[in-house]
């Protein structure tokens, strides 16, 4: 029997500062942590496809810091940073600011639970808080750099919550 | 900065968790203000009021049928909405699809 997709659902309220993650693994908590947390298997899965992803920092402690950057083949070189608040199996909270953009300080908020469930799954749910509806809003059009036209398969996932 | 009437953007409508409420109790269903009324308990003026706005901005249309008004939802004009999130979506799809694969890698080598 092949394993069933688990959907990335994300829930955004039109006129909020936040969005919301919330995706399902076939995997204990246990090993969802760790895939967050040790940088060789971090590094595997970050990045989007077609990008070289290089973690030049990654503290992954309270307190710690982390920079990464995606580099594309024409060159072009996308930093992210931020600062780990809290890190532990249950709760990972975290700051992000995206380089590229015009301006400097927009950094979000972004807290991670994640749940176990029964038959060794776990659930997690991203909970991400912008600076304002505009932050949130030009981070969800930009499409962070992917494919605009694609797929209507989560359609109903989308129509269900509203 | 002035606000863009609830009556005139979609996406201003369903901000309004009432009018969402309105929107999933109708689901794939005609209905009728009463049906409504029924399913969530709430005042007639209430449901008559955001069922209003809801059609101003074309996201439920109305069909007459004798003395009645029956409601359904439309979906062509709720697609926007849902693009609107859809590259950010697809964009964390794919990042977790590999990490599936990465845990499953993991799960393998451990039995």
């Amino acid at each position: 029997m092949s394993a069933k997709k688990n959907p990335t659902v994300i829930t955004a309220e039109p006129g909020k500062q936040e969005l919301f993650i919330t995706r399902e693994f076939d995997a204990p908590r246990e090993l969802v942590f760790k895939a967050h947390t040790d940088p060789q298997l971090y590094v595997q899965w970050l990045g989007p496809r077609g990008y070289e992803m290089v973690l030049e920092a990654f503290e992954p402690y309270s307190g710690g810091r982390y920079r990464y950057i995606h580099k594309d083949q024409d060159g072009n070189e996308y930093g992210f940073h931020g600062v780990f608040h809290e890190i532990s199996e249950e709760l990972m909270i975290q700051t992000f600011e995206f380089e590229g953009l015009p301006e400097k300080g927009h950094v979000t908020l972004d807290t991670m639970r994640l749940e176990a469930l029964p038959g060794d799954r776990t659930r997690i749910t991203i909970q991400s808080v912008y600076q304002s509806v505009a932050d949130r809003d030009g981070m969800i059009q930009s499409g962070m750099e992917r494919g605009v036209n694609d797929g209507y398969e989560r359609l109903d996932d989308l129509l269900a919550k509203m | 900065m002035a606000r863009i009437p609830t009556t005139h953007d979609p996406f201003n409508a369903v901000a309004e968790p009432k009018r969402r409420k309105i929107l999933e109790a109708l689901g794939p269903a005609e209905r009728s203000v009463n049906e409504i009324v029924e399913m969530l308990g709430w005042p007639q003026p209430m449901v008559s009021k955001h069922l209003g706005v809801l059609k101003q901005v074309g996201l439920v249309s109305e069909r007459r049928v004798g003395r009645q008004r029956l409601y359904r939802v439309n979906m062509e004009n709720l697609k926007p909405i849902y693009e609107w999130v859809t590259p950010f979506e697809r964009y964390w799809s794919e990042r977790y699809d590999r990490l599936d694969e990465i845990l499953q890698g993991i799960q393998k080598k451990e039995k």
